[in-house]
């Protein structure tokens, strides 16, 4: 959750991944995500199924394999975590290039750094390709609550707007010469905060006023039907159902 | 930070998972009360605010910064209910759309991050200002403490979280130490940083800052008929001051039984986890001269030499001393905060400027 990922990584383009359903894509990832976390950590190979099927997918959606890794810095902090497992993890300890090191640690570190990795991966390759508005009324159809769908549209929406508030009222701090060195500079961020809480809430209590003189009801109008067929659930269904199948077969050779 | 997939195992990842659900169904049900159709735009639009504020990077010491987690702030700027959604939202958002925090673990995420902070935020916020006069400085200590302890709450759930299902061989023991040790700190940052946002906001729109609902004070006309007292307690906020806030009592029950749930655990491993330690230390001729080892496993090296009882109880003294260096931290700066501005009581609304 650091600086700098404001944007949305959709990647524009007209490929049988970007056609399917934003639904059938949601699920499917979630749905391999799970299987993934599923899989037995012993079993390398299966992990390296997984990427390949990854792979597959990014090369369907002519994702560039540059623009996924710039995406997985993401990770970093918890890179560093699992580094450390194997250090103070508790368990059989062996001795690696002068170190000694936890056995089930190792085993640990690897389990976290690939799972986490498939998984960042899938997310990225899911968001590339899915616009964001279409990832919304994607989640509606899954019966996500139309509330919250409509909570996160508006934050989707205004995310930019708030966002280029808070640049502004950076560059008009630095303009004034004020450089955060120290908590002692805390209350001027808070005082930031502060007023942009204000703006924001405000900017709320407009646009409410503004959609209730269109005629808002409460209910947000579905304008554009996404429905999806039985093969789009087929197509999307591939990825899921191999990471099953790999994870069956990595629970079933012991 | 977000947990990602693999971190957790399949069982608590979906056990969290229903827990998150059940939570924010709650909340849907609670926030329509608090803001009825205005809820989309409105928790929009402050879970943008929250998605930004936690971009705001304040210096903490020389070379790193830390940022708002934003959940107890948002409790008492919101409201409860509001809070954990927009919350609950800025992570789902930081899921899909920015691939950050596992999918598998977003129950995990909005169950520490939302759910946990904000309420308990909420109650520690509640208990405190319940009962008092409630001046601007009893405002803004209470939100020095709310946010305070809130972090280090998120810690021990995760805590106990990875005693149930962590995937990595880690000492519960030494991980809530770890955990609650770090949070501590970071959640002096965020009561620091929480407490100044909202007294910046009380002092220009205190109308806005849901804790402080019903405590500005009515606006007088002084006509030639006498004193006319206007809106305020009578206007919009009247039919929502049934709902101000989830009822004190169920979550200081609720609160205390996953604290005693919560050291319980610690407790417990504190207790069993030496005991595998000693013996495979036994087993495999190693013993604590092994460097990364002695020095990695300090504390727990501390307890491994006693026996089984001293180790269960020492494992849940440092959990209740933990508890209790958190609440004496806090409990101290706000007697010293309340101590210094005795004399400013009442509502001091800057609206002179």
């Amino acid at each position: 959750m650091s600086a700098g990922h404001h944007h949305p990584i959709y990647r524009p383009a007209d490929t049988p991944v970007h056609r399917l359903p934003p639904q059938c894509k949601l699920a499917a990832v979630v749905a391999f995500a799970v299987f993934v976390v599923a899989t037995p950590r012993e079993r390398v190979w299966a992990f390296a199924l997984d990427a390949l099927l990854l792979a597959a997918v990014a090369v369907a959606a002519r994702v560039p394999a540059g623009a996924i890794v710039r995406r997985m810095v993401i990770e970093v902090p918890f890179v560093l975590f699992a580094v450390a497992i194997p250090l103070i993890g508790t368990g059989e300890r062996i001795q690696v290039l002068g170190l000694s090191l936890s056995a089930p640690g190792l085993w640990a570190a690897w389990n976290i750094l690939a799972k986490a990795t498939l998984g960042v991966v899938a997310s990225i390759l899911l968001a590339a390709t899915t616009e964001p508005r279409m990832m919304l009324l994607g989640a509606e159809r899954l019966r996500l609550p139309r509330l919250l769908v409509q909570i996160a549209t508006f934050m989707l929406r205004y995310l930019d707007v708030i966002l280029d508030q808070m640049r502004r009222m950076r560059i008009a701090r630095e303009s004034r010469g004020f450089v955060a060195r120290d908590l002692r500079q805390a209350p001027v961020l808070a005082k930031s905060a502060g007023a942009l809480f204000i703006r924001s809430y405000e900017r709320g209590e407009r646009v409410h006023l503004a959609m209730l003189s269109r005629g808002y009801t409460g209910e947000m109008p579905t304008i554009r039907d996404i429905s999806a067929t039985g093969r789009d659930w087929a197509v999307a269904g591939m990825l899921p159902c191999l990471a099953a199948v790999t994870a069956l077969l990595a629970w079933s050779t012991t | 930070m977000h947990v990602p997939d693999g971190f957790f195992n399949v069982p608590v990842s979906v056990g969290a998972g229903v827990f998150a659900a059940a939570g924010v169904a709650v909340c849907l049900r609670g926030a329509k009360r608090e803001l009825d159709d205005r809820t989309a735009p409105m928790a929009g639009l402050v879970a943008a605010f929250i998605f930004a504020a936690q971009m705001l990077n304040f210096p903490v010491a020389a070379g790193t910064s830390g940022h708002l987690l934003g959940g107890a702030l948002a409790a008492i700027l919101v409201g409860p209910y509001t809070a954990v959604l927009c919350v609950a939202v800025v992570l789902l958002v930081q899921g899909f759309f920015f691939a950050d925090g596992g999918l598998t673990a977003l129950g995990v995420n909005i169950t520490l991050m939302a759910i946990v902070t904000a309420v308990v935020g909420w109650a520690v916020f509640r208990l405190i200002t319940r009962g008092r006069p409630r001046g601007r400085a009893t405002l803004v200590a209470a939100s020095f403490v709310a946010a305070l302890v809130s972090v280090p709450s998120a810690a021990l759930v995760f805590t106990g979280l990875f005693w149930l299902g962590g995937t990595a061989p880690i000492e519960p023991g030494s991980v809530a130490a770890a955990m609650v040790g770090v949070h501590l700190l970071i959640g002096l940052g965020e009561g620091f940083i929480t407490a100044l946002t909202v007294s910046s906001v009380l002092a220009v729109r205190p109308d806005l800052v849901y804790g402080a609902r019903g405590m500005t004070r009515a606006l007088t006309l002084r006509t030639a008929d006498g004193d006319v007292q206007v809106g305020q307690q009578g206007g919009p906020a009247a039919p929502e001051a049934p709902s101000a806030g989830i009822g004190l009592r169920p979550v200081l029950v609720g609160g205390a039984l996953v604290a005693v749930l919560l050291a319980g655990v610690v407790s417990f491993y504190a207790s069993s986890a030496p005991d595998g330690l000693e013996k495979v230390a036994a087993d495999k001729g190693l013993s604590a001269q092994e460097k990364p080892h002695a020095v990695e496993d300090g504390p727990l090296a501390g307890y491994s030499v006693k026996g089984v009882e001293n180790q269960r109880l020492s494992g849940g003294l440092a959990g209740v001393a933990g508890v209790a260096l958190t609440v004496v931290a806090g409990g101290g700066v706000f007697y010293v905060i309340r101590r210094r501005r005795r004399g400013t009581d009442g509502m001091t609304t800057a609206s002179a400027q």
